[in-house]
């Protein structure tokens, strides 16, 4: 209680305004939290008696061909996702911040997949996958296109796409909001330069929309490590396990399985997964921010 | 075309630049064709087929010949929508109102004091770092704590995406509170206001830019969140739209109309609410990233 004496001009209500809510965030998150990592170094199964058994979870989630199959599926997918859809995103921020007609309306319509739920924005692209592109398919008469995608080595495509298409929107919007901030005088004067296109974004546009490009890398590789929803709606996992990405798989085998402290112990390496992937990321693209300013 | 037009002209100012360039039409064009077939086509197959019935499925993208909204109808009662459309909306609503009291409360007193005082300033830091551990690492322990203070239920966790909510929020007021001068309120002490008329009647109305965007980014985290009421929410009186879509997926089956018809339904509230707050949900959203 040093901090009190320190801070005795703070009324009491001040205090009452932080306390209660602080209390109930530690029961009802860090709790949880600590309590995971404690699981994560037993054998518990969710229920009944259980003793330690150090680090023979982690263990075994190297040595278990679904939990390290379901890594290697969720990295594929987050790099993959990470890098199209800010690719693609930024190609279409460009676009909408050119001088184009409509541009309110166009920025409105970009936007919309933001709105809905991925789940359903799931169930509805299960149905174009496994109905409108096979019919699509028969109608041109091209083989490759018969066959539900969702049902073939290649699902985790499929759920790129759907994640693409709906990622996009935010990244784009972020996007926008980078370009839009830039100075158009900077341009005037670059254009009277004589500096082409390809110079002029990467020596004046990229460098003036580094932060925005920081903010969407993060949290972009931060949402893809998580992936679920999609999953849920469309494959499930399957076929065989091929689309299970790591927060599938602790749910699957956590809840419905018996696996409750080896999903403990799978969940304590994703936190430390994501935890380290976006302090790196900070870390490196700070610092190249530091460098271009 | 025509709607393009009406939408042009209720643009609110014509950008600067548009002034002294020409508009590049190819690029509209591009734009144009990518947002109608990529973006809008699948919400349009997505109406169509909730309109029609099994026999008109053989051209799937064709509109339909007589409009079925008895589908509407079967997958109201089937899914129980009313019921499911008030759990949802009470904890969207309940959710908004208590993030916005509490939520704003402890950020002003955390972003005010930190620097004064060790304990706020520890409390920023464990909000701050707690945005790093996401709800899939602590779902497992959470479901059994849960339960066990029989909390697996509408009001429970209603409760808890308030609570889950504060690293955000602190986040975000932190960063507007910063920017009040703090004059505002030593004029106000002077006057003889108490520290919680000071919040309420001189920072709270203060924050309402902050607030909104506070209330937007709750309102779809908690309107589409899937895996919060899968893992929590067993009764089936006790679910969300959004879990009654997952929930019915196997009775659905091959009832494509039906099933598209419930989706229609969850989706039209938020597509009607973007229609009609679309400048200041693409302002929250920006606002709630870019500081």
């Amino acid at each position: 209680m040093k901090s009190r004496k320190k801070g005795k001009k703070i009324p009491l209500t001040y205090y009452m305004m932080v306390v209660p809510i602080g209390i109930l965030f530690f029961i009802f998150h860090t709790v949880p939290f600590l309590r995971g990592v404690f699981y994560s170094f037993t054998n518990w199964t969710g229920y009944g008696s259980w003793k330690f058994v150090g680090l023979k979870n982690y263990l075994y989630m190297f040595g278990n061909s679904n939990i390290t199959d379901a890594y290697w599926f969720t990295f594929k997918f987050a790099l993959f996702a990470t890098i199209l859809v800010n690719a693609i995103a930024l190609a279409i921020a460009i676009g909408l911040n050119s001088n184009i007609k409509f541009q309110s309306l166009l920025k409105a319509v970009y936007f919309v997949p933001y709105m809905l739920g991925s789940l359903i924005v799931g169930f509805v692209f299960k149905f174009i996958f496994s109905n409108l592109i096979p019919q699509f398919g028969h109608l041109i008469h091209l083989p490759i296109l018969y066959n539900n995608i969702l049902g073939t080595t290649h699902a985790w495509i499929g759920i790129l796409i759907v994640t693409i298409w709906q990622g996009l929107a935010f990244n784009t919007l972020i996007y926008l909001a980078g370009l839009q901030s830039v100075d158009p005088e900077i341009y005037e004067a670059a254009a009277l330069d004589g500096v082409g296109p390809w110079q002029k974004f990467r020596d004046i546009t990229f460098p003036l929309i580094a932060p925005f490009f920081t903010i969407n890398l993060v949290l972009s590789v931060k949402g893809y490590l998580m992936v679920f929803d999609q999953i849920m709606a469309m494959t499930n996992g399957g076929p065989g396990n091929s689309t299970t990405s790591i927060s599938v798989e602790i749910y699957t085998q956590g809840f419905q399985g018996s696996q409750f402290a080896i999903q403990s112990a799978n969940a304590v390496v994703l936190f430390i997964v994501v935890l380290v992937i976006s302090l790196i990321q900070l870390r490196i693209l700070n610092k190249r921010e530091e460098k271009l300013s | 075309m025509q709607a393009n037009v009406e939408v042009k002209s209720n643009e609110p100012k014509p950008k600067k630049r548009a002034k002294n360039k020409h508009i590049n039409w190819t690029l509209t064009s591009v734009l144009m064709v990518v947002a109608i077939f990529a973006i809008l086509g699948p919400i349009y197959i997505t109406i169509v087929i909730a309109l029609k019935d099994p026999s008109q499925m053989t051209n799937i993208l064709s509109l339909p010949k007589k409009i079925h909204w008895e589908n509407f109808a079967n997958a109201w009662s089937m899914t129980d929508f009313p019921r499911m459309f008030f759990n949802t909306l009470f904890i969207t609503v309940v959710n908004i109102i208590f993030t916005i009291l509490t939520n704003s409360m402890a950020a002003y007193v955390i972003t005010r004091y930190r620097l004064k005082n060790k304990f706020f300033n520890m409390m920023y830091y464990y909000f701050i770092s707690a945005m790093f551990i996401p709800f899939n690492v602590i779902m497992l322990p959470l479901v059994k704590e849960v339960s066990a203070f029989h909390m697996d239920n509408i009001l429970g966790i209603t409760f808890l995406y308030i609570v889950f909510g504060l690293p955000q929020s602190i986040f975000l007021y932190s960063g507007f509170v910063k920017g009040i001068p703090t004059a505002l309120e030593e004029a106000a002490i002077m006057d003889g206001a108490k520290p919680y008329q000071v919040f309420f009647k001189v920072i709270f109305p203060l924050m309402k830019p902050m607030h909104a965007t506070v209330a937007i980014l709750s309102f779809m985290w908690t309107w589409n969140d899937f895996l919060m009421p899968l893992v929590l929410l067993s009764d089936p009186h006790q679910q969300t739209l959004q879990l009654a879509q997952y929930v019915f997926q196997g009775q659905f089956s091959t009832q494509y109309n039906l099933a598209f018809a419930s989706y229609v339904l969850v989706l039209l509230p938020v597509l009607l609410m973007y229609v009609f707050f679309q400048k200041y949900i693409i302002a929250g959203v920006t606002s709630g990233s870019v500081k």
